[in-house]
């Protein structure tokens, strides 16, 4: 969709040259958004309980950023992050509720009342009264809004980029593929490695799609020249994005198709869910423990007593975040040894198992304990998908076996080759059932008698089990006569078959021998004709 | 306290040293460096279980001062080489054991960042901020 550069959805940035030497004019595909007015009266709620936050965020970033010169210029920003063609359409559609989230990291404390609200006021003039009073340079372009919470559009954008890299939204995007993605965004490698050590907060070197979005919204705020946090914020968090996402803020059909995405495909990942959500918390609670000590956080979860639902996620997820993270405080960190194979475990798991493909037709001991695994095994592996594999030693069974049937033994290779090659060993397969018809019922029925009942049909034959030392636990010994039975109508199956084709067999010979017949009398009647002739 | 982490051989450079106090850190990377030989020598040495803690117990190298180096190598032949003073005594091997761990994981967690190239000096924040806690308890 994108070539050169990432698309990045619209960030109302504050100043224009930085957002100009991030990018290229030329890649703009001709989307100009017109900010709406109400975009930036929206702050002007909160300029007052702005101008104390402000003070202890004042990062560097006056080099960076610039006032923007004035409102009507600001909003008319041209986006010069390339657009996928396909996307300007949908950015378009939400172009006039689409509120620019950015304020400032001095304002990082207060909070968002407008995250969900969309007033359709135009005071561009209140907003200009309001900024000369800030002492910030920065003023015009405030947003009271928190620049690490995702709005909707940016979500849904999100979600689409990572529809793009990974059509399954609850599967993973790995490493390689998402350095490429966002080396697109031509942010220094260094930027991106902090960002990605942010966002990945399981540490697994791939990213779902919270992480996803977390990561590219720093990509994104990075870009609009804001410094990336030194922790992740707690609105990027994995599971407060999950729990944002949950809840039905919108009717915007993408939001709501993610949210019916995501409890869908958490029931079905729940052990993967689970698994990172409580991982998480380990990072997180160490996140939530820096944070603690900076102010401005204090402030952000102090000043956000608002009325919007974005509140409450977050107070949600602070309660949440804070109970796990107590719970979890104790739980080692045990993934980041075994993270790869976690995660191979993890999709694993998810397809339905199947035994291990076992060797069937070869064995290395000639006792037949091992042709009796190995009937087991094919019948195992014809009849259910999913069973267990057979108990691995079966000592009991080869005294028995051997003592029993030393003198079939030769029997047993055949019988065994039998399935596999039944028309090379046809003839020989054909004599040894034609010789051991009598024994064979007679073996098959001493072997389960070896390992207990389960038929009441071959229970005449105890006594015959009672000359053996059947010394054999029960609860195998019944695995293993009921697998007896499988193998025996297996083998019943394949003896069939090959009647079958040893009578199509017959049938086409018998057809020759007529043939031959016939030829034969053909030739003998030329041969009486051309005597009377020699004999003259 | 010094804490250095020095690459695979051939190579043997480090991708990461840190130190307190910051005076005299120079005699603490020579030190290091020198103590990969001995662990080198170890590695051969064992032959198998790569993943060893080993204690090198240096003991009274220079008459002024003493320090203990432990050194903990991983399955891609990272070096982790610590260096505490003896003097303080507190430092049980457990808590080298457990610090060592810590290491590892921390170091694990960066060759998951896909833009970490392996080799690179490591420039992780969050590694940073382990460490720096780490040596605090330690300090």
């Amino acid at each position: 969709s994108f070539n050169e550069e990432l698309p990045l959805p619209r960030f109302m940035a504050l100043k224009n040259d930085s957002e100009v030497r991030y990018g290229t004019p030329a890649e703009l595909h001709g989307v100009k958004f017109q900010v709406p007015h109400a975009t930036l009266e929206k702050n002007s709620y909160k300029r007052t309980d702005e101008g104390d936050k402000q003070e202890p965020k004042s990062p560097p970033m006056s080099p960076i950023c610039s006032p923007p010169a004035s409102p009507s210029t600001y909003q008319r920003v041209p986006l010069s992050y390339g657009y996928g063609k396909s996307r300007s359409g949908l950015e378009q559609q939400h172009a006039a509720p689409y509120e620019v989230r950015h304020s400032t990291h001095q304002q990082d404390g207060p909070s968002s009342g407008n995250y969900g609200a969309k007033p359709a006021l135009a005071s561009s003039a209140l907003n200009r009264s309001l900024s000369a009073e800030r002492e910030q340079p920065e003023s015009s372009a405030h947003y009271s809004d928190d620049p690490w919470r995702i709005t909707e559009e940016q979500r849904d954008y999100y979600i689409n980029q990572f529809r793009s890299l990974q059509p399954d939204l609850n599967s993973f995007i790995s490493g390689s593929v998402a350095r490429n993605f966002f080396t697109k965004s031509k942010l220094p490698i260094p930027e991106l490695s902090h960002i990605w050590e942010l966002s990945d907060v399981d540490c697994d070197g791939a990213l779902t799609l919270p992480e996803f979005c977390a990561a590219f919204h720093l990509v994104v705020a990075r870009k609009n020249g804001y410094q990336l946090p030194e922790t992740l914020p707690e609105t990027l968090l994995p599971e407060y994005l999950q729990a944002a996402s949950l809840k039905p803020v919108r009717d915007c059909a993408l939001f709501d198709s993610y949210s019916e995405l995501l409890p869908g495909g958490q029931q079905a990942r729940d052990f993967s869910r689970a698994e990172k959500a409580s991982a998480e918390e380990i990072p997180d609670n160490s996140a939530l423990l820096q944070d603690a000590k900076k102010e401005d956080k204090q402030a952000l979860k102090v000043s956000t007593p608002l009325k919007t639902i974005p509140k409450e996620f977050q107070h949600l997820t602070v309660k949440t975040a804070a109970q796990e993270s107590n719970a979890l405080r104790a739980r080692p960190r045990s993934r980041s040894y075994s993270s790869t194979s976690i995660e191979d475990a993890m999709k694993k798991g998810e397809e339905p198992p199947t035994p291990p493909p076992r060797p069937q037709k070869s064995h290395s001991r000639a006792s037949s304990l091992d042709l009796n695994k190995i009937f087991q095994q094919n019948t195992q592996a014809v009849r259910s998908g999913w069973l267990p594999p057979p108990p691995p030693a079966l000592p009991p069974r080869p005294s028995a076996s051997q003592t029993e049937q030393v003198s079939e033994v030769e029997l047993h290779p055949q019988m065994n080759r039998a399935p596999s090659q039944a028309e090379e060993n046809s003839s020989a397969k054909k004599e040894v059932v034609l010789a051991q018809p009598p024994s064979k019922p007679t073996r098959r029925k001493l072997r389960t008698e070896t390992q207990g009942l389960e038929t009441p049909e071959l229970s005449p034959t105890i006594n015959v089990t009672s000359s053996l030392p059947a010394v054999k636990p029960h609860l195998p010994v019944q695995k293993q006569s009921s697998k007896q039975k499988r193998a025996i109508q297996t083998a019943i199956r394949k003896n069939k078959e090959a009647n079958a084709v040893l009578a199509r067999l017959n049938s086409e010979l018998q057809q020759q021998l007529k043939e031959v017949h016939k030829e034969r009398i053909a030739l003998e009647t030329q041969l009486e004709q051309l005597r009377p002739v020699t004999v003259l | 306290v010094l804490l250095s982490i020095t690459c695979s051989p051939p190579q043997n450079y480090p991708l990461y040293i840190r130190s307190i106090p910051t005076e005299n850190e120079l005699k603490f990377h020579y030190t290091v460096h020198t103590s990969l030989d001995v662990v080198d020598e170890k590695i051969s040495a064992m032959g198998k279980a790569l993943v060893d803690q080993r204690e090198l117990y240096l003991g009274l190298l220079y008459p002024t001062e003493d320090y203990k180096v432990y050194g903990y190598v991983t399955n891609s032949k990272v070096k982790f080489v610590m260096v505490v003073d003896s003097s303080n005594t507190a430092l049980r091997d457990n808590e080298i054991r457990s610090m060592f761990r810590k290491l590892h994981n921390s170091y694990t967690d960066i060759m998951c960042n896909p833009f970490y190239n392996p080799g690179d000096r490591i420039h992780s924040r969050a590694f940073d901020n382990m460490v720096n806690s780490m040596m605090m308890q330690v300090c």
